[in-house]
């Protein structure tokens, strides 16, 4: 836990790139919040995240809003049988004393109907909706379509 | 050991089902990003790396060729030979000019291919990839589509399939092994 607070001062303190920001609400912290480049607006957007519960309750993320898109929605990529499928995923279980990413090949947030094409060094809000400890707004970094994550000093990745 | 090896022939099933023909045997023809005509035979005697997916995917699609990218910077100019391709799976929105737009976010080794619905299919059926349209609201589709990555010997030979979920650095090894 003291590692934690120290990780998320130095944050707090560091030079003002937006998906190395950690905002807190309740026991959540919300961080790495990046989404990558679309060609055009007519392709869906993809969004991630790192999630971590330090509290004692089991809560879920279950929605995320965004002036970026008309329609974003959560999905999780399921490779099954060698098929990657994209199921819808109605919430995502964000367990009490976990760490849950949204990341690359796993559950991501997924934003249809763009208003305009995500480019390269735009950020965006988003509102995450959680079960439990209610509603939040994070920035969310555009990385290049090749990004792997963003690039963050404490990123334990 | 030989008890095992009967029992397994008999219960799985025979090779040819699941593995992807050798490059030679293969009967497709697929348009590139730069809209030119290519078929099996002008691949022959390279390494082969193909991929399916479409640039509507937003998670899968622009992982693996991230993934991809990273892996070809990594072989440098030993996988200059090689030939990475990109089959679409939705040649209805993926015409030429879009892959062109696409694959130019990654490696400039990596080709783009797309075609008629039926040259795509006869593609799949000869690396024995699946693809599936599902249907989302308002008319609009997403693809479900065989994630892994497919590898082949020079002489067209299918070496192996690199994993999605595979620990991905024992993909640059693998890689190397069709190299030489």
């Amino acid at each position: 836990m003291k590692h934690f607070l120290l990780a998320a001062a130095l944050i707090l303190s560091a030079p003002a790139v937006m998906a190395c920001e950690t905002v807190t609400i309740g026991d959540l912290t919300i961080e790495h919040a990046w989404s990558k480049a679309t060609i055009g607006a007519g392709r869906p957007g993809v969004f991630y995240v790192e999630i971590t519960n330090a509290g004692s309750v089991d809560d879920a993320l279950i929605g995320i809003a965004t002036p970026a898109a008309a329609m974003p929605m959560l999905h999780e990529t399921v490779v099954k049988d060698g098929i990657a499928s994209m199921p819808h995923a109605m919430s995502i279980p964000i367990p009490a004393g976990q760490n849950v990413q949204l990341s690359p090949g796993g559950y991501h947030g997924m934003l249809m109907g763009l208003t305009t094409a995500l480019k390269e060094g735009d950020s965006f809000p988003i509102t995450l909706s959680f079960e439990k400890a209610g509603e939040v707004t994070v920035n969310v970094d555009v990385l290049s379509l090749r990004a792997e994550g963003p690039d963050c000093a404490d990123a334990g990745q | 050991m030989l008890g095992v090896g009967a029992y397994r022939t008999r219960n799985l099933p025979t090779r040819s089902e699941l593995l992807p023909l050798p490059i030679g045997e293969m009967t497709w023809t697929l348009t590139d990003h730069r809209g030119r005509s290519v078929r099996p035979a002008d691949w022959a005697g390279r390494p082969v790396m193909v991929f399916f997916g479409f640039t509507w995917c937003p998670d899968v699609c622009p992982t693996t060729l991230s993934d991809i990218s990273l892996w070809l910077e990594e072989l440098g100019a030993d996988a200059d030979r090689m030939i990475v391709a990109l089959i679409s799976v939705d040649p209805e929105r993926d015409t030429p000019d879009v892959l062109a737009d696409y694959v130019s976010n990654f490696d400039q080794r990596i080709l783009g291919l797309t075609g008629s619905a039926d040259e795509v299919a006869q593609a799949a059926a000869d690396f024995r990839a699946t693809y599936r349209r599902v249907a989302k609201d308002a008319g609009d589709y997403t693809m479900d589509h065989t994630a892994g990555v497919f590898l082949f010997h020079p002489d067209g030979r299918f070496a192996s399939i690199i994993d999605f979920h595979e620990d991905r650095r024992f993909a640059v090894p693998k890689i190397r092994r069709t190299l030489s």
